[in-house]
């Protein structure tokens, strides 16, 4: 029945309304169009005022049409779009009877959401509030409104920047120079978009963050042993207190990046020794590529293969042994991460060895020094900033690696060092925080902010740290 | 004299036989460090030998599926001529079996009877009947999918010489299918749902097509936004900007962002994303911004030493006859660093597919059954359909999650391949 009346509005106006991609198509034909005019217009006035040569090529001349047409139309489609949901909105409301309006706002918000789901055919159940359903057509009207007058809008627009456009061919025109500088200032905000990220992603997360601080002290954040962040339903529910004491959830990660560490380091350095000090050519064309497919492999299979294969296997050796092994041991993580990460640690180690020149190595042989000592004594105190470099970004890989751990280490946060107990860390701590129902308002979702916040600004220090370790290494040898 | 120089002789002896006495410890030193080095290569090169394997192993079998020939009679009073959709499809099933099964009697026997049958066989006849709606009033054999536990004892996953009581099938249904197979009536075929059908919680009518379409999506719009932002980007840096504290701040920034963890992105999406842009949750839109937002680093660094590594000598040549410092990069400099950004991007798309955490903040980890038909529908991806399956307790979903592994690691490699392929084809050293 309500579908059906939307539809009576739709044909109301005649013309259905142009899905979004259908008008950035014709825009798209309108500015190939306004290419080939705006060459030919530029062909023309060359010829008839034959004593003055045009100021650019002609294709230029075409490339300015067409960016007149389809840029200032782009610009306010933009904006068109991201201010259209919200006037509608609360035009919508403002129809909406006095008891409705004066709700708070999140069970306002609950009405626009049936008025939304109502308005896009989403029928839920049998209920039938004749004021929802008026408001609900009354969006689809406006919705229709807007589109078709956002499409007039724009194609007219588009037409008249051609127009104006072509009018200004002249052979003195510089178009070339201006075509240039549109291009050039395109290019520059592309290369801002890595600023735009960093501050959105700082943005976000510390405005949660500072919301959850206001309702949690930051130093019971930092330093209290319970971490329960399961806020209680009724006020004398047993076992759910919802306490935010983040240590058990740092302990847990530090411990499964040491095991990974442990398992990682040693075997990728090693590795890299080999390929570049003893390996021949044939070897190292062989054995390289394959363990960096290692790193291609994405983590989910990793996260799987440790739940399914690696943790069940410690865990019968485990029993076999007559030692208990929690099903969800760090250990299964911590390994299996550590040989994710022992292709990443090869290569930063192979490209560093590789970097330090050959008359340290000369000099050392012709001291008749064996390989191996010259690997101990001169090769790796000379290649270790680059070394340290590379370990302190993989430790800033562990620590924000999340499916593997999420897949195979656990939920519980048990302050504890055996490495055969279950324990969580920071990313899977955010994961179930936020993957579900959620409500912007409990400290629950929040903490998850927090978290993120201390992951983002762990692995900045650590990334920071390496890539200038990194780069003054590099500079050193080159 | 003579003394004195036969001590320093037998000194000079001494430290010559220093060196000669230490040299059997050093050489064992130099094999023990040697060995060392070629056990690192050998332990990665197992646990690399180790993942493929297992994974081949227990996903080669979800390539096939059993199947059951029903013998069903679409009794004409059963059917609504104008409607034959409705129709009461699962007690056709039902009665086929019995009629296969007259001695089975009583409802917890003949429950077990039905329990052979994947809920799915419905489905299957009413497919056929609305193509074709002569068969009423025939009786027709009729291939339905098995039950998942049929299919694992077809698989030799369920062991029959296990207790009664610890076994998904009891002795009964291992009895009617043995009949079952004797008469030809049980058989395994190639898993075409596998490719076709979208997610379910049935295994055996499970499939990756709709995470493959989503998949698909996010990679598109992730290639349309990152490709030409990022070359754009990198020209910028590497062959426009000024050296400053700008771009400084600039080329921090992405080196920076390119080893943020991904988890963070997904933070990123969900508090701009949905929150503040109010886009739809679950959308493959938002995996493919997010997506685009975590490779943009990879592909603008990329970008940059490819135009690095084009020779001076190419500029200033196209610069000398006259071309604008604009003309020079675009019809000189780019298509000469083109493959070596293709390569990037490529290597790039290969991360972004793989990729799970973040698309797990911004909710495309929901269970859709549906095949997402355009980019703002709900939609789920190939990894994260693999995080579903593999929390599934199904023995049936394990060997599905092996499979869909599978088939993510040929397109991961499909796609490195192609760099590989376009580096040694394309790439000239200069």
């Amino acid at each position: 029945m309500k579908v059906t009346l939307s539809a009576v509005v739709i044909t109301d106006y005649g013309l259905p309304p142009m899905s979004s991609l259908m008008l950035l198509f014709s825009l798209l034909l309108l500015s190939s169009g306004g290419f080939y005019l705006g060459r030919r217009r530029a062909l023309a006035v060359r010829t008839t005022k034959s004593s003055k040569e045009l100021h650019s090529r002609p294709v230029y001349y075409g490339l300015l049409t067409s960016l007149w047409c389809g840029l200032p139309a782009l610009i306010i489609f933009s904006i068109w779009q991201a201010m259209e949901s919200p006037i509608i909105v609360s035009m919508t409301v403002n129809t909406l009877p006095e008891k409705i309006r004066s709700l708070p706002a999140d069970s306002l918000g609950l009405v626009i959401n049936d008025i939304k789901n109502l308005a896009a055919g989403n029928l839920f159940g049998g209920r039938k509030d004749p004021v929802i359903e008026a408001a609900a057509n009354y969006y689809v009207h406006l919705q229709e409104m807007s589109s078709i007058i956002q499409d007039t809008t724009i194609l007219v627009l588009a037409l008249i920047a051609v127009v104006f456009a072509l009018s200004r061919i002249s052979p003195r025109l510089r178009a070339r120079n201006q075509v240039e500088a549109i291009v050039r200032f395109g290019m520059i905000l592309c290369s801002t978009i890595a600023i735009f990220t960093t501050i959105g992603i700082i943005l976000s997360v510390l405005f949660e963050a500072i919301r959850f601080f206001q309702q949690v002290p930051l130093s019971e954040f930092l330093f209290g042993l319970q971490w329960s962040p399961q806020m209680s339903i009724r006020a004398d529910q047993v076992g759910s207190s919802g306490a935010f004491g983040a240590v058990p959830v740092f302990t847990g990660t530090l411990m499964i990046t040491a095991l990974a560490m442990i398992v990682a380091v040693p075997i990728g350095l090693m590795a890299a020794i080999y390929l570049a000090e003893y390996a021949g050519k044939k070897v190292r064309a062989v054995a390289k590529p394959l363990i960096e497919i290692l790193a291609g492999i994405p983590t989910v299979v990793y996260g799987f293969f440790a739940a399914l294969v690696v943790a069940p296997f410690i865990r019968e050796l485990g029993s076999r042994l007559g030692i208990s092994v929690s099903s969800e041991s760090a250990l299964a993580a911590g390994l299996i991460m550590g040989v994710m990460i022992i292709p990443f640690i090869m290569s930063i180690s192979d490209d560093v060895i590789n970097a330090v020149p050959q008359s340290l190595r000369d000099g050392s042989y012709a001291l008749g020094a064996t390989r191996s000592e010259t690997v101990k004594r001169v090769l790796l105190p000379a290649a270790l900033p680059g070394i340290v470099g590379g370990i302190l970004l993989a430790v800033s890989r562990a620590i924000g690696e999340t499916m593997i751990v999420v897949m195979a280490a656990g939920l519980s946060a048990k302050l504890t060092a055996n490495p055969l107990q279950a324990v969580t860390t920071v990313t899977v701590q955010i994961v179930t925080l936020l993957v579900g129902d959620q409500e912007f308002d409990s400290p629950k979702t929040l903490a998850a902010f927090a978290l993120g916040l201390l992951l983002f600004l762990i692995t900045l220090l650590l990334n920071v740290t390496a890539l200038y370790i990194v780069r003054k290494y590099r500079e050193q040898y080159e | 004299m003579n003394s004195t120089q036969s001590n320093t002789m037998s000194q000079q002896k001494t430290s010559i036989e220093k060196v000669r006495g230490s040299l059997a410890r050093r050489y064992r030193a130099e094999k023990r460090f040697k060995l060392l080095g070629l056990a690192a290569i050998f332990v990665s090169l197992v646990a690399l030998a180790i993942l493929f394997i297992t994974i081949f192993y227990n996903g080669h079998t979800a390539f096939q599926q059993t199947w059951v020939a029903l013998n069903v009679t679409f009794e004409p009073d059963l059917f609504d001529a104008q409607n034959l959709l409705r129709a009461d499809y699962e007690g056709l099933v039902k009665s086929s079996l019995r009629d296969s099964f007259p001695e089975v009697q009583g409802r917890r026997q003949k429950r077990k009877l039905y329990g052979l049958v994947s809920s799915g066989a419905s489905f299957e006849l009413q497919k056929m009947l609305v193509a074709d709606s002569s068969l009423i009033d025939t009786t027709q054999k009729v291939w339905v999918p098995a039950a998942d536990e049929v299919d694992m004892f077809m698989k030799g996953h369920i062991d029959r010489s296990q207790p009664e009581s610890e076994r998904l099938l009891k002795d009964s249904q291992i009895a009617w299918i043995d009949r079952l197979i004797s008469e030809g009536r049980l058989e395994k075929r190639f898993n075409t749902t596998f490719f076709t059908a979208g997610d379910s919680r049935e295994p055996e009518l499970a499939g990756i097509r709709g995470a493959t379409v989503g998949s698909l999506y996010v990679l598109l719009i992730t290639l349309l936004l990152s490709f030409p932002i990022g070359v754009a980007a990198a020209l910028y840096l590497e062959e426009f900007a000024a050296r400053n504290r700008w771009t400084d701040f600039i080329e921090v920034n992405i080196n920076n962002l390119a080893a943020v963890p991904s988890i963070v992105y997904g933070l990123l999406g969900l508090a701009v994303f949905l929150n503040f842009f109010g886009l739809p949750r679950s959308s493959s839109l938002v995996g493919g911004l997010v997506m685009t937002m975590m490779t943009l680093p990879t592909i603008i660094i990329a970008g940059r030493i490819a135009l690095q590594s084009v020779p001076p000598s190419i500029r200033e040549a196209a610069l000398g006859v006259g071309a604008s410092k604009m003309q020079t990069i675009f019809h000189h400099v780019l298509p000469l660093a083109l493959p070596g950004m293709l390569t990037g991007t490529i290597i790039g798309m290969a991360r972004a597919l793989g990729e799970t955490a973040p698309l797990l903040m911004i909710g495309m980890v929901a269970f859709i059954v549906d095949i997402p038909g355009g980019v703002t529908d709900p939609a789920t991806v190939l990894p994260v359909q693999i995080y579903l399956w593999a929390d599934s307790p199904e023995r049936a979903f394990m060997e599905r999650t092996s499979a869909a592994i599978m088939v993510l690691l040929a397109f991961l490699v499909l796609m490195n391949g192609t760099a590989v392929f376009l580096r040694n084809r394309f790439e000239r050293r200069w």
